[in-house]
């Protein structure tokens, strides 16, 4: 090896260069080809959504830029070496939630953000997304699997505390969210059939308790979801205006920026939470089925990497982030279809917003840093 | 590693393995799901869908048409359009949807001034039928400074919109209204009645006169636009139009000038004047006093302003000119005569003694001349002349009600002749059957002697004086009375040119001796210029003859025995001033009647008014401004 390396050591240098880059920086070229994929088509569509505003779609891409960056930068940290630190974060989390609660700031009569003098504003409820299966990965996997009925009611408690808190800022769709992440890390450390199914009779025997915990517009919500034509001009708008707009949109779609649903307002949130709307107004079912394969390929190899990861902590760590994605997918695409009431949740890597681009990306991170540190096939 | 822990953790990947495959599973089985929505919404549904986003983006927008323009006969505009700009909500666009209108109009009201019933009348508007977005009116005719004002605050005001709109206006205004009529605001009665689909644009409908007899014809029809509006109903782009037809134009026989002279013999006079063109039947003015502004009635006249001119003593609101009936007194006198000698019931050279009184029976009631001590011996010529009543009397008594009626009904009396004028009334032709129908007595021989002279049951209206003395100059000759001369340039002659119902006319009078005319056109030219006439004041000193007939009116029954002081009575009951006449005597061109309500004599009262209607007609001579006469 060394004589050859001495006699060819350019040719040495060709033959890993590929390999080596994504190595070094522990990238798993998979997801960031698909999330490439993901984001342009998203600019695409956010240049109409945002009413063909260059300056929407230049902000963005620095977003973009910023959470690229920051997952590159997650990707370089070994989670089982950090793992430690997770009741630490998690504490931390909770004070800020808490924060939010007591000093918070916001708009539409929510309260989200939280602005620390000398810091950029941000969500806390945002960190949580990732502290909060990190903090049950982490509880789970120092304890026997399948886990006791006692860790399970406490990493159930792990995950309701700041579950409730965001939902009280009211934040219904990150709530949501971070519950499920949670829940899915429980799910995978092996929970038992029978539990899950108590836990499913259980959460539709406590809907009729949640409805009544409910604010106002949460009950508002879903009840326009159940019967949007009993106000069409009010709450009901937003879910027959982008049914419209998905509908007329048919299997090939208006046209780039031919949308008029979304160009003569009728859609609200084009930008944002309703932008799938304006892909299948313009794009058709076929634009719409093109996304959701990209993201279905993000779904699987997130699942290979589950897959491949050998520690119990990187596996359920692994499987919740890919399933927490699918949610985003989930979540947004059926409420703004109709199928689902309509909760905040932004259509992953594609919506206007820097904030959850960032955390979308960092889970993304940690997924790669998970794979660049599997065990290799020997 | 001991062999039990690898077995553990063998089966835990194995287990969490198969956990990735079940979340494979439910990935693929909710994708599909959401897959299988977006096709039954975009394949399933799509028509249904492509159907909604077109009417979301794609309004149907009524256009109104322009309403036909009013003029003089000399092309004087007398009615038209101009913009005026209205204050109006979009309620859908309003902070707060629908719940948003209180807190709106609320802050509205600090701008600009709205009251009690702006507010009244905008909530009634929005609870009619209509289509989502589009702007319900709250307040008219706001002035240049208000729509400033609320400019400059738009802002503040999501869904408030400022919309100009042309609505009716009359230049000429108040001398006018009861002449033309006027236009209102469309109500909930009319809101039945019309066609709802034409008038889907437009705000005001004729309501009186003119504008509300052609109506259909000013109006015109609606049109249409296809618009590409945004969610808030701003118009991007039309993408289709019918433009809409407008009104027909109308021209009056109706004279500006005479019609202002008229107006202002009037003023400060409770009274009608009527002239007709006898050549057409034309209306060259129709006049009636006190009168009002016809324009505050487009816009909304405020209850105050309105109730003011209902409840006054002097009903401004009343079109004296066409509903006014008055007992006609002397000025049928031409005709009683008429009726008698054609009947053959007076011989034509019919005279009587008259001491200043007749009696239908000696020793019974005194029916009184006007002049105590009377006209000495009296021919027809004379009884004209001097409007000699006991002459009157005599032949009345001779002749009882029918022939009386009958030739009165021939000159008009008892019908409605004008072709285009809704509100005209027919006044009352008593005949025996009217009497006994509404009285519900028999013709007494007092009957036919009060209709001799003009007064007791007989009424007429100052329009059929003015037809009664047109078709006297005309000798007979009959013409439908209207007011329109034409529309859009096009001559009409009679209503039924353009579709509408002429009125009943009598047939012509023609008489049994042509010569009769004559006679009776002298006695009138001689009551002008006569030495004895009682409108030789009136007619001396003109470069023209004319013919007349003067008729006091009484509007208080006076007892046996009773002179008659008008001093001494309250003006309420002064008996009203008649005069029917035409200029000149021969080949006339202008009729009139003329009527002041508790104005003295028709000699003293309404001969002078005539005569200047007269010289305005033929020389030319212009009423100075504020003139009272």
């Amino acid at each position: 090896m060394a004589d050859f390396q001495r006699w060819a050591p350019e040719a040495r240098k060709h033959l890993q260069q590929g390999p080596r880059l994504w190595v070094k920086l522990r990238l798993d070229p998979w997801l960031l080809v698909l999330l490439l994929a993901i984001m342009s088509f998203g600019l695409l569509v956010l240049y109409s959504g945002s009413g063909a505003s260059e300056a929407a779609v230049q902000k963005q891409l620095v977003r973009y830029g910023v959470a690229l960056l920051g997952m590159v930068m997650i990707t370089q940290i070994n989670l089982r070496k950090v793992q430690r630190w997770m009741p630490f974060l998690y504490v931390a989390g909770l004070l800020m939630l808490l924060a939010v609660l007591l000093f918070g700031v916001g708009a539409k009569g929510a309260q989200r953000w939280l602005a620390i003098p000398g810091l950029p504003r941000f969500q806390p409820a945002e960190i949580m997304k990732l502290v909060v299966p990190l903090t049950v990965a982490w509880y789970l996997a120092s304890r026997p699997r399948p886990p006791h009925l006692i860790h399970v009611i406490i990493a159930m408690g792990l995950v309701v505390v700041p579950v409730l808190l965001i939902a009280k800022q009211p934040d219904l769709g990150t709530s949501l969210l971070i519950g499920s992440s949670g829940l899915f890390v429980i799910f995978f450390a092996g929970l038992l059939w029978r539990y899950v199914l108590a836990a499913i009779a259980l959460g539709a025997a406590g809907f009729p308790v949640m409805w009544m915990g409910m604010r106002e517009y949460q009950k508002q919500r879903v009840l326009t979801f159940l019967d949007p034509e009993s106000d069409p001009l009010g709450a009901g708008w937003n879910i027959i205006q982008s049914k419209i707009a998905i509908g007329s949109g048919g299997i090939n779609g208006k046209g780039w920026l031919q949308g008029t649903q979304s160009h003569l307002d009728f859609l609200p949130e084009t930008h944002t939470d309703f932008i799938v709307a304006v892909l299948a107004e313009e794009f058709g079912l076929i634009g719409v089925c093109l996304l959701l394969t990209l993201y279905f390929l993000v779904l699987a190899r997130g699942l290979i990497i589950a897959g491949y990861a050998a520690h119990p902590f990187d596996r359920m760590l692994a499987a919740s982030l890919t399933l927490t994605f699918f949610v985003y997918v989930l979540v947004n695409v059926g409420m703004v279809s109709g199928l689902l009431p309509v909760v905040g949740v932004p259509l992953p890597l594609v919506s206007y917003g820097g904030t959850s681009a960032v955390t979308l990306m960092a889970s993304l991170g940690l997924l790669m840093s998970i794979h660049a540190r599997r065990p290799q096939p020997t | 590693m001991p062999w039990s822990t690898m077995d553990t953790q063998r089966q835990e990947v194995s287990q969490f393995k198969a956990r990735l495959w079940f979340a494979l599973l439910l990935i693929v089985m909710l994708f599909a799901g959401l897959i299988a929505r977006l096709v039954y919404l975009q394949i399933w549904q799509h028509q249904h869908y492509v159907t909604q986003s077109d009417d979301n983006r794609q309004q149907l927008q009524a256009i109104a048409p322009t309403r036909g323009l009013i003029y003089d006969t000399n092309g004087v505009l007398l009615a038209g359009n101009r913009a005026s700009h209205s204050l109006t909500l979009i309620p859908e666009q309003l902070e707060g949807g629908r719940r948003g209108i209180d807190t709106t109009i609320t802050n509205l009201a600090k701008v600009v001034t709205i009251d009690e019933d702006d507010i009244k009348r905008f909530k009634r508007r929005l609870n009619q039928p209509r289509r989502p977005y589009s702007p319900v009116a709250l307040r008219f005719q706001m002035s240049p400074q208000e729509i400033a004002k609320i400019t400059v605050n738009q802002h503040r005001f999501a869904g408030v919109r400022i919309v100009p709109t042309l609505v009716r206006y009359y230049p000429l205004d108040e001398g006018f209204v009861h002449a033309l009529g006027y236009v209102g605001r469309i109500n909930d009665r009319e809101l039945a009645k019309i066609d709802g689909s034409n008038y889907s644009a437009t705000h005001h409908i004729g309501k009186l006169g003119i504008e509300r007899f052609y109506e259909t014809e000013l109006h015109g029809t609606v049109g249409h636009q296809t618009v590409e509006t945004n969610a808030r109903g701003r118009v991007l782009q039309v993408l289709e139009r019918l433009d809409p037809v407008p009104g027909k134009d109308i021209t009056l026989y109706l004279d500006a000038q005479l019609q202002q002279t008229a107006a202002q013999l009037l003023q400060g006079k409770r009274g009608a004047i009527v002239a007709l063109d006898p050549k057409t039947g034309g209306v060259l003015a129709m006049a009636s006093a006190p009168s009002y502004g016809a324009n505050q009635f487009v816009t909304g006249i405020s209850s105050a302003n309105y109730k003011t001119l209902r409840n006054s003593d002097d009903l401004p609101l009343f079109n004296r000119a066409l509903r006014g009936r008055y007992p006609p007194a002397s000025t049928v006198k031409p005709v009683i005569a008429l009726a008698g000698m054609d009947s053959g019931i007076v011989s034509r050279k019919f005279s009587l003694w008259d001491p200043g009184y007749y009696q239908l029976t000696e020793g019974g009631r005194l029916y009184r001349d006007w002049k105590e001590g009377g006209h000495g011996r009296v021919n027809m010529h004379k009884s004209i002349v001097e409007s000699v009543d006991t002459y009157y009397y005599a032949i009345a008594h001779l002749m009882g009600n029918t022939p009386m009626t009958k030739y009165l009904a021939q000159f008009g009396l008892g019908q409605i002749t004008i072709a285009d004028q809704p509100e005209a009334t027919q006044a009352v032709l008593p005949t025996k059957q009217w009497k006994r129908i509404n009285r519900n007595a028999s013709w007494f021989p007092g009957d036919s002697l009060n209709m001799g002279i003009g007064q007791g049951f007989l009424s007429a209206t100052p329009t059929q004086l003015a037809t009664m003395a047109m078709v006297l100059a005309n000798k007979g000759q009959w013409h439908q009375i209207r007011m329109i001369k034409a529309m859009d340039d096009q001559p009409v002659t009679k209503v039924s040119d353009i579709g509408r119902k002429d009125p009943a006319l009598p047939n012509n009078v023609s008489l049994k001796r042509s010569s009769d005319w004559k006679r009776i056109h002298n006695a009138m030219i001689d009551v002008m210029h006569g030495q004895r006439g009682t409108g030789r004041r009136s007619g001396a000193n003109s470069s023209y003859k004319m013919a007349g007939k003067t008729g006091t009116a009484q509007v208080l029954g006076i007892k046996q025995d009773d002179t008659y002081d008008a001093s001494k009575i309250a003006e309420k009951f002064r008996d009203h001033g008649l005069y029917i006449g035409w200029a000149p005597a021969k080949n006339p061109t202008i009729v009139i009647a003329v009527i002041i309500e508790n104005g003295g004599g028709g000699s003293s009262a309404a001969a002078p008014l005539a005569r200047k209607m007269f010289d305005a007609r033929i020389l030319g001579v212009q009423q100075e401004a504020h003139n009272d006469g």
